[in-house]
């Protein structure tokens, strides 16, 4: 039973530390009490005893208000971020699809960046070399791949990152609110490609805005409030469950 | 297969910096080999033309310890602000962070050692003679290069959390040069202070380099001290990477 679970939290938490007396050295020395005390009581909660398990191949969609937390799940599955307590197991390869600058450079190529983004994220040259005419491809960006991408517009700056992380073969995604970007045709696009790489069994960790958008895509939804999950289950049910929490 | 990735990694990101330095720049490396040459250039006059220094050949004595003053200062100076300025890639991937320490200290590296024909050129202008030391070249470097990782390592580790560290790195590498004997020879330092010169690792690295360009000599007992304090700063800076790295994300 286990080995079809991908992505596993046992009762994580997390929490930041707040410092608002150690900004600068005077607010600190005047409050030094004040100061110390905080550094060991005060903390923000980001996420709060948190269990769940994604399953191989599903779609989870994760929704929320800003600062619900959904960001630092995304983090903790990525690795980049450690949970303050509780444990979280991953199997396999993790593509971050987020943020698309990350680890672009301006004044590279098109072409260069590809090759440089795909180390980033985990490939060996040959292993990107092999996949760079499927990205190049991918984006439609053909005639302008020797271009540095400082050139580039900010859709097609998103085509790139889009390609590059949905053409790497990774066996759990991460798609922070990226679709948005890009004409409605890339869009649809992006979308095939995601309905094409469900079939082929690899999970894909959804976070949006965009309700519609979880719906269509996701085959299950986590809505999370305060670092706590509220519901978990079918689409529609916690999408409703979301929004009568406005009115 | 994970060693070669983490080589290819490393080559991607040196290959990446040396293609965006000098990009936008017309006179592109030659800026690396031009700004220490306008510092000897002040110091010959400050020092050799007003002052009267009695040191022979002092241009070339100057430039052999300049040049690799430059990677140390370049590198360790760059080092304070590198993973702030990857702050989304950190926030965002989970790759090796230290790869972007050592990729940064590579590229200086590699800029230093194109640099070092010109110190030939000045070993001829001086009517040297090339030294068959010249061959322990590639070791010095090399272990140099642990020397400027392990600082850079500290730097740039402790500078997320402590941001005001890039303000002092910048005052005590300057203190940190008038401490190394580049403008002066280690000769000339009164006994009571030597002491403080051969803790400063630097110091053995400009004898070393001036040996093997000027003095067709190598000092080993310089080496074994470089390397013995090369391998301490390494130590140390893995160390104190490895125990914050796992924060990083948090305060970058």
């Amino acid at each position: 039973m286990k080995d079809n679970y991908v992505v596993e939290f046992e009762n994580v938490s997390k929490y930041y530390p707040l410092y608002h007396n150690f900004i600068g050295i005077k607010n600190f020395l005047f409050n030094l009490p004040k100061a110390i005390r905080e550094l060991r009581t005060k903390k923000f909660c980001a996420l709060n005893n948190i269990s769940f398990k994604v399953a191989k191949g599903e779609t989870l969609g994760i929704i929320g208000r800003n600062g619900a937390g959904k960001s630092t799940i995304l983090g903790l599955i990525a690795g980049v971020l450690k949970p303050t307590v509780g444990k979280i197991n991953v199997c396999g390869k993790v593509v971050g699809l987020l943020e698309l600058q990350a680890g672009f450079h301006p004044d590279l190529t098109g072409y260069e960046n590809i090759i440089l983004n795909g180390i980033l994220l985990g490939l060996t040259k040959k292993e990107i070399l092999k996949k760079v005419d499927q990205i190049i491809d991918f984006s439609e960006l053909k005639d302008f791949i020797d271009q540095p991408i400082r050139t580039y517009s900010s859709g097609m700056l998103a085509r790139l990152g889009f390609s590059c992380a949905i053409n790497i073969d990774a066996d759990i995604i991460l798609i922070d609110e990226v679709l948005a970007v890009g004409d409605i045709e890339f869009q649809k696009k992006c979308y095939q490609k995601i309905e094409e790489i469900k079939k082929r069994h690899k999970t894909i960790v959804f976070v949006s805005h965009d309700l519609d958008a979880v719906k269509k895509l996701c085959t299950r939804v986590i809505l999370l409030d305060r670092g706590e999950i509220i519901k978990d289950g079918n689409p529609q049910e916690v999408i409703e469950t979301y929004k009568k929490s406005f009115s | 297969m994970n060693s070669v990735y983490y080589l290819d990694l490393i080559t991607e990101l040196v290959k990446k910096e040396l293609k965006v330095r000098y990009k936008n720049s017309v006179l592109g490396y030659l800026w690396s080999v031009l700004s220490p040459l306008a510092s000897a250039l002040v110091f010959f006059i400050a020092f050799k033309i007003v002052i009267r220094l009695k040191i022979e050949n002092y241009a070339l004595f100057l430039i052999s310890g300049l040049f690799c003053w430059q990677w140390f200062v370049n590198s360790v100076l760059a080092s304070s602000t590198l993973f702030l300025n990857n702050a989304t890639l950190i926030k965002k991937v989970n790759f090796p962070r230290d790869s972007l320490v050592y990729s940064m200290v590579l590229s200086d590296a590699i800029h230093f050692v194109f640099a070092i024909p010109v110190i030939f050129l000045f070993v001829i202008i001086f009517r040297q003679k090339f030294s068959v030391y010249l061959i322990f070249l590639p070791l010095v470097i090399f272990v140099q290069f642990f020397l400027i990782s392990g600082i850079s390592l500290i730097i740039s580790s402790i500078n997320l959390f402590f941001r005001d560290l890039e303000r002092l790195v910048l005052i005590f590498t300057n203190l940190l040069f008038y401490l190394t004997p580049i403008i002066y020879s280690e000769a000339m330092v009164p006994q009571k202070y030597k002491i403080f010169i051969y803790l400063n690792p630097m110091t053995h690295f400009v004898v070393l380099y001036r040996g093997i360009f000027l003095n067709n000599r190598f000092e080993y007992q310089n080496f074994l001290f470089a390397c013995t304090l090369s391998v301490v700063f390494f130590f140390i800076g893995y160390k104190i990477y490895k125990s914050l790295q796992w924060k990083f994300a948090e305060v970058v």
